[in-house]
């Protein structure tokens, strides 16, 4: 069980952030924290397709609107437990999120993965946008009015202690983050990982090189999707109500942002880009106090976002990660 | 040299009536040739004769027009680059074509993954059978790399490394996905002579070391001269003449080839 033991660190030092975020904290930040997570998710599988794999793709959120919508519907519609296994349709209907994104992501990705760049970057966007207009004209998800009424992830009664609705999401969304964060990263750590890389750097060289640069872009694709799926689910039990504008352009540029300003190919680099581009918009907000009510959140957000391109075009971490910045610290200090 | 010189039925690589058409363009046209297993062949011709062309037919780039290329005794027309890759053959490319951005053992290891039988879930699990193959591989490419004297260098940037050893590496790459022909296109441009003459010294080690037949594409004829046993002159498409160094030499086709015909006769 040793491939347990890196992971359940991880989950250990989340485990108390969210007990700090639970006891100490209020509803609003709570939910921003969910948030943090989500957005770390589309951000670390968009990384793997974009960063890591070199396809530019630009349909993201489409991904993720899939997740969310199957994971509402179903624990809407199709609840299979009730009373205290509860959770357990929550964790079916997510895993079936990331399935069936994963699946539309094969069916995208198959076809369009022979497109390289601006042209991929046009189809992905077709294929989001396509999602969302299908949506739209949905009537069974509500349309254009969305799905309201979404249920929350229940509190946990464990027999001897009640562990509160929000810890629970948090839990969960954790541990979907970090298996979301060993999977990429134990990939991209092994032959799987460096094909992938490969085709970011020379398709040509790759395929002479006996990499079968197809199935490596539709592998990463579908991995990526999957994730995306399930963060789209994870988002529609924090936010209990989902429209078909929640997943629209922006949010895949959002997305796109995340892995840009982290650095193309950098885990570290997307989790910190997700974290700082989510909590910015919301630390802003008490600007508008301060300067007589007009609201220059977006400006900031905005400059600041120029500012760091221009200073650090290569990202906040470039291709490096965290840990590697600690093996050199280590070293020079050796 | 003389160990190479023995029966038709010992062919591992045969062309036959190779053309490659680019719209109204015949880059390649009817070439035929066959080399022996564990044979040093140079393929040498002027500017734009279609050598390169011909490479990227017997690798998979190019579909051919018409024509077929055998490899072992099986067609490998139609197949992708990267299956015809497992099956051995392999190549260098005349524009350094390495994953500039990876380190130097990260290309070499990236070829490697053809014989790694790992999933992704094996990835996940970090069980044995990752490690003891990520190992075998790791160890495998240092070996190599260290044979050709890049083992020092194994963790720098490729794109740091000066250009002979980025040829060098491409080299090390293509070995490194163990090839039974390995295509060499112009390994010693940009070279000078010591360089090249390391280089030679080189390929005929690995050619002894890894049991490998060896193509190659050059413009420097001393190299050309000095090590290939067969020779195909190609211009302007066609295959003009065939046959080892001596008689390449006193070929008056070859001459005129490269020099041009003599209007005074």
């Amino acid at each position: 069980m040793k491939f347990l033991k890196q992971p359940a660190l991880l989950a250990i030092g989340m485990i108390c952030i969210g007990l700090i975020l639970n006891f100490g904290t209020n509803a609003y930040i709570q939910l921003t924290s969910l948030f943090v997570l989500v957005n770390c998710l589309m951000a670390m599988s968009l990384n793997l397709v974009n960063g890591y794999t070199g396809q530019f793709s630009l349909g993201h959120a489409g991904f993720m609107a899939l997740g969310a919508y199957f994971s509402a519907y179903a624990s809407m519609h199709w609840p299979l437990f009730s009373g205290p296994l509860a959770i357990l349709n929550f964790v079916l209907t997510t895993l079936g999120s990331g399935l069936l994104a994963a699946f539309a992501g094969y069916v995208v990705g198959l076809p369009s993965l022979r497109l390289k760049g601006d042209y991929l970057a046009i189809v992905t966007l077709g294929f989001g946008e396509i999602i969302r207009v299908s949506l739209l004209n949905m009537d069974f998800v509500g349309g254009a009015r969305g799905l309201s009424g979404i249920p929350s992830i229940p509190n946990l009664d464990l027999g001897f202690m009640v562990i509160e609705h929000y810890m629970v999401s948090f839990l969960f969304s954790t541990f979907w983050f970090v298996t979301c964060f060993f999977v990429i990263w134990r990939i991209m750590h092994s032959s799987h990982g460096r094909g992938f890389l490969s085709v970011r750097e020379d398709e040509i060289a790759a395929e002479a090189m006996g990499i079968d640069t197809t199935k490596t872009k539709v592998r990463a694709f579908v991995l990526s999707s999957f994730f995306a799926g399930v963060a789209g689910a994870l988002f529609c039990h924090a936010t209990n109500y989902i429209s078909p504008s929640s997943f629209n352009f922006q949010k895949s540029v959002d997305a796109i942002i995340m892995v840009v300003l982290g650095g193309m190919g950098s885990m570290s680099g997307s989790i910190c880009a997700a974290i700082f581009i989510t909590l910015l918009p919301e630390i802003l907000r008490s600007l508008k106090e301060y300067t007589g009510g007009i609201d220059f959140r977006m400006v900031i957000y905005s400059l600041s976002l120029i500012l760091v391109m221009l200073l650090r075009p290569q990202g906040l971490f470039g291709q490096t990660e965290i840990t590697d910045l600690w093996k050199k610290y280590v070293k020079r200090s050796n | 040299m003389s160990n190479a010189q023995t029966n038709s039925s010992n062919i591992i690589l045969e062309a036959k009536n190779l053309t490659m058409q680019f719209g109204g363009l015949k880059a390649v046209d009817q070439f035929s040739f066959s080399i022996e297993k564990g044979q040093l062949a140079g393929l040498i011709g002027p500017n734009g004769a279609g050598k390169t062309t011909a490479f990227n037919m017997l690798t998979g780039v190019y579909m051919p027009t018409s024509g077929e290329v055998i490899l072992n005794g099986e067609i490998l027309n139609g197949k992708k680059p990267f299956q015809i890759s497992h099956k051995g053959l392999t190549r260098t490319f005349q524009n350094i074509r390495l994953f500039k951005d990876l380190t130097v053992l990260e290309n070499v290891l990236i070829a490697g993954h053809q014989h790694v039988s790992y999933g992704l879930l094996d990835t996940f699990l970090q069980n044995d059978r990752f490690e003891v193959e990520e190992l075998k591989l790791r160890n495998k490419a240092l070996e190599i790399l260290a044979l050709f004297g890049l083992a020092d260098k194994a963790f720098e940037n490729s794109c740091s490394l000066p250009y002979g050893e980025q040829r060098k590496l491409e080299i090390v790459r293509a070995l490194m996905t163990d090839p039974k022909v390995i295509l060499l296109d112009e390994p010693a441009a940009g070279m000078n002579h010591s360089e090249t003459h390391k280089l030679m010294d080189l390929i005929a080690q690995i050619r002894k070391d890894f049991k490998l037949t060896v193509l190659l594409i050059e413009h420097d004829m001393k190299l050309v001269m000095g090590i290939c046993e067969k020779i195909f002159v190609l211009d302007h498409g066609v295959k003009i003449e065939e046959g080892n160094a001596h008689h390449i030499q006193n070929s008056k086709k070859v001459i005129e080839a490269y020099l041009g015909v003599d209007e005074v006769h």
